[in-house]
């Protein structure tokens, strides 16, 4: 029977059909789905890790075990998990290990847009590159298979749109397998640098030996169409070449490192131009032009953002002429302005309260990665700063550090309560240590929110739903040795800006955790508020808030009913008490 | 690869386009055909402009629609409808959920709203097909099913045999909405009227 995938659900169930064990993940656009999928079948183990480094070394463990082991993350997940992958790669496995590496060309929801593939080859592991779902799920059964094989982890690099496209895709049963007999092997799993040395030269005859299977793997194949051009591609790029290029022949190479070299020149030298078309970096195209062969790649297609189809066509048709792309229709530009709609804080979103006292107080904010990094548009504009997950402590320690104990009176860093767990206890830490004073909120709305409402150490439940301790955040920071702990409602407008003030004020290590439900899990929906037209002054005020049922008429506001959820932070705001509960419609 | 159908939804965070796009793609799978869907989400969650793709047809490749080679775009907010024109062919046909939110550059000041944004869409295409999509949610008994019911509509539009997409719908949606999202798709449905 065929179902309608996308290409992280189907990872999930190529895991599940492949034996695993063990799934491990910290979410992350576009990833997130594949552990929530795999949490469903009740054969695996799935866990949402407090980072990627934990979920890659809970994997690691797995599978030296003897158990096979699933861990997911986004490409800058991976920066995270490097420094267990390096060595890892020396260790190899027991039992078979793939990393998925979901790379996001394009930045829908990233800060940068890297390339993974270079991940693969500086930690010399094998690169699978899926084209849509039926292959995610072919190329992560077959990715366990080569890990168990060569001893190796795998990484299966996916980018945005094979995580997030559904295609159809055969289903099979599980392969129920017994997990394996661990032996204890120091020489292979102790690190020390008289093993290690042992382990690199495994890892270099490795290479050699995958680069063998490379050549001969179905996971490479070609295509033969006409000869005159000849086009290299892995990937959902496929897919846009077959689309805007139907005549020309193609290499597709669903293993991207190694790659399979002799093959590759073997395909050269049958087609009359040779053409590499890859998102992002030229990864393939460096291996071929090194080896002297003649090519067109980024001298032709973007480096910077996804491809499309129509790129592809329209890009060939300029360097090459007669390549016979599919007939495209000529987009007919709109001679109108269309305003931008940027994503925004949601209504009832506690976040606004907390950014709406921070702008008024004009403080420095370090800033970092969650819903909460929208608080940098207008017309919050309260953050300074956003880097990676974890970053905002560490960078107003360094600002301090920089500027001085004047500076940081008018400094905070803000960070969710699963981005704090994340990685940013250990800044909190060196906060600490280092003498410095800096003020940090925690922006706890009980769940990690951005990626689409999963669990952390703070919410007490698993990925599974299982209850499980929940870690107290107040309890935490005292621990490491802050001894101002403040908890606030950030809608308790007053109350929080007078303790802003004060922890900025003391000359010490503070920690402020505005405490309130993210505004899609709070199920106490309120009546909505309403603006009485007469009362109000248009002084706008409220339009500061930047909540999204607030809108200007005329000189006045008003408030959409249909969106409104009744969270009153308008109503604080408003000086002439203009916004009251509804008892009627906005008059 | 002429034989391929292109459907664009579009619309806004929250507004449950990707539901949509499913329930679509579900039900032209029971037709037998092959199909493709292309969403993004993450921060486009956040009450951002969002576009989910739907392709099918014999066999098909790219998973994202071309510029321009859109057959109908199904539009959950008016604003959306006019960004995305350009992506819809120049006989290709637009439904329209006749409903304003404002972006919120406008909700600031920054940015104006375009008053006349269904006459100028009315202008470019021949084929617009515009609904008030909240109001019969409402009347369906809750407006968040003004997707079910922007879907009931295209359905319609589409020929695929109805007693499939209810089908698929029963699948789909949870059973205690699934009352009101019968009655939704039912509306929309309904109110096509060529």
């Amino acid at each position: 029977m065929k179902k309608l995938l996308t290409g992280n659900e189907a990872i999930a169930r190529g895991a599940w059909e492949a034996g695993v064990v063990v799934c491990t993940a910290y979410p992350g656009t576009p990833s997130t789905e594949i552990t929530e999928n795999a949490a469903k079948y009740d054969e695996m183990y799935a866990e949402w890790s407090p980072n990627e480094k934990v979920a890659l070394e809970v994997g690691l463990g797995a599978s030296i075990a003897g158990g096979r082991a699933l861990v997911s993350m986004k490409h800058v997940g991976v920066n995270v998990a490097a420094d267990p992958l390096f060595t890892l790669s020396y260790t190899g496995v027991n039992a078979g290990l793939v990393l998925v590496s979901a790379d996001d060309p394009g930045m829908h929801s990233s800060q940068n847009e890297q390339d993974n593939r270079h991940f693969g080859r500086a930690a010399k592991i094998p690169v699978l590159e899926p084209a849509d779902s039926q292959e995610a799920k072919d190329f992560t059964k077959l990715a366990f298979d080569i890990s168990e094989m060569f001893d190796t982890p795998v990484m299966l690099r996916t980018t945005t749109r094979v995580a997030h496209s559904q295609s159809l895709v055969e289903l099979a049963d599980r392969e129920e397998k017994e997990t394996k007999e661990y032996q204890k092997n120091p020489s292979k799993y102790v690190m020390i640098p008289a093993n290690a040395r042992h382990r690199h030269v495994v890892v270099e005859d490795r290479l050699i030996k995958l680069k063998d299977y490379a050549e001969s793997t179905d996971l490479n194949r070609v295509e033969w169409n006409d000869t005159k051009m000849g086009v290299i591609t892995s990937g959902v790029t496929y897919q846009y070449v077959k689309e805007a290029l139907p005549e020309v022949s193609i290499l597709k190479l669903g293993m991207t490192f190694p790659l399979p070299r002799k093959m590759i020149i073997d395909f050269a030298d049958k087609v009359d131009q040779l053409y590499i078309v890859e998102e992002l970096e030229p990864f393939i195209e460096e291996y071929v032009t090194s080896w002297g062969l003649d090519v067109h790649g980024k001298d032709t297609f973007p480096l910077i953002g996804e491809l499309l189809p129509e790129t592809i066509a329209s890009k060939m048709v300029q360097t090459f002429g007669d390549c016979s792309p599919r007939e495209t229709t000529e987009p007919n530009q709109l001679q109108y302005e269309v305003p931008p709609r940027p994503p925004v804080l949601c209504p009832g979103c506690p976040h606004r309260g907390l950014f709406y006292v921070l702008n008024k107080l004009k403080v420095t904010v370090a800033g970092d990665i969650g819903c909460y990094t929208l608080g940098c548009l207008a017309p919050l504009k309260a953050i300074d700063t956003t880097i990676c997950m974890g970053a905002s402590i560490g960078t107003a320690i360094g600002m301090e550090k920089a500027k001085g104990k004047d500076f940081a009176r008018n400094l905070v860093a803000v960070i969710g309560d699963s981005t704090f767990i994340h990685s940013g206890i250990t800044a909190l830490v060196d906060v600490v240590y280092n003498k410095a004073t800096t003020t940090t909120i925690i922006l706890d709305n009980r769940i990690t929110a951005m990626t689409g409402h999963q669990h952390n150490p703070t919410t007490g439940f698993t990925v599974k739903g299982e209850p499980t301790k929940e870690i107290d955040l107040i309890l935490l920071a005292k621990a490491v040795g802050v001894e101002r702990v403040q908890v606030v409602d950030p809608f308790e407008l007053d109350e929080l800006e007078k303790i802003v003030r004060e922890e900025l004020a003391a000359e010490e290590p503070s920690v402020i955790i505005t405490q309130r439900n993210c505004a899609l899990i709070d199920k106490s929906r309120n009546s909505p508020y309403i603006v009485s037209a007469a009362a109000c002054t248009g002084c706008l005020r409220c339009l500061k808030l930047g909540c999204p049922c607030i809108a200007k008429e005329g000189k006045k506001v008003r408030i959409n009913l249909a969106q409104c959820v009744g969270c009153g932070l308008c109503a604080t705001v408003c000086p002439s008490e203009a916004i009251r509960k509804e008892g009627g419609a906005n008059d | 690869m002429t034989d391929i159908t292109n459907i664009l939804i579009v619309g806004v965070g929250g507004q449950g386009t990707i539901l949509a796009s499913r329930v679509l793609a579900g039900a032209v799978q029971m037709t037998g055909q092959d199909v493709k869907v292309s969403e993004i989400h993450g921060m486009a969650q956040r009450g951002g402009s969002v576009v989910t793709q739907v392709r099918y047809g014999k066999e098909v490749a790219s998973p994202i629609i071309p510029e321009g080679e859109a057959d109908i775009i199904l539009a959950f907010e008016k604003l959306e409808a006019l960004r995305w024109l350009p992506y819809l062919k120049k006989d290709g046909s637009i439904l329209i959920n006749d409903q304003r939110i404002d972006p919120m550059p406008v909700v600031v000041g920054t940015a104006q709203y375009p008053s006349d944004v269904l006459d100028i869409i009315k202008k470019e295409r021949k084929e617009v097909f515009i609904i008030n999509g909240l109001g019969k949610a409402v009347e369906a008994g809750n407006g968040k099913a003004v997707n079910v019911v922007l879907l009931g509509l295209l359905a319609r539009y589409l020929k695929i045999d109805k007693q499939t997409w209810l089908d698929v719908i029963r699948e789909t949606v949870p059973s205690k909405l699934l009352e009101v999202n019968l009655k939704a798709f039912e509306a929309g449905w309904n109110s096509f009227d060529r």
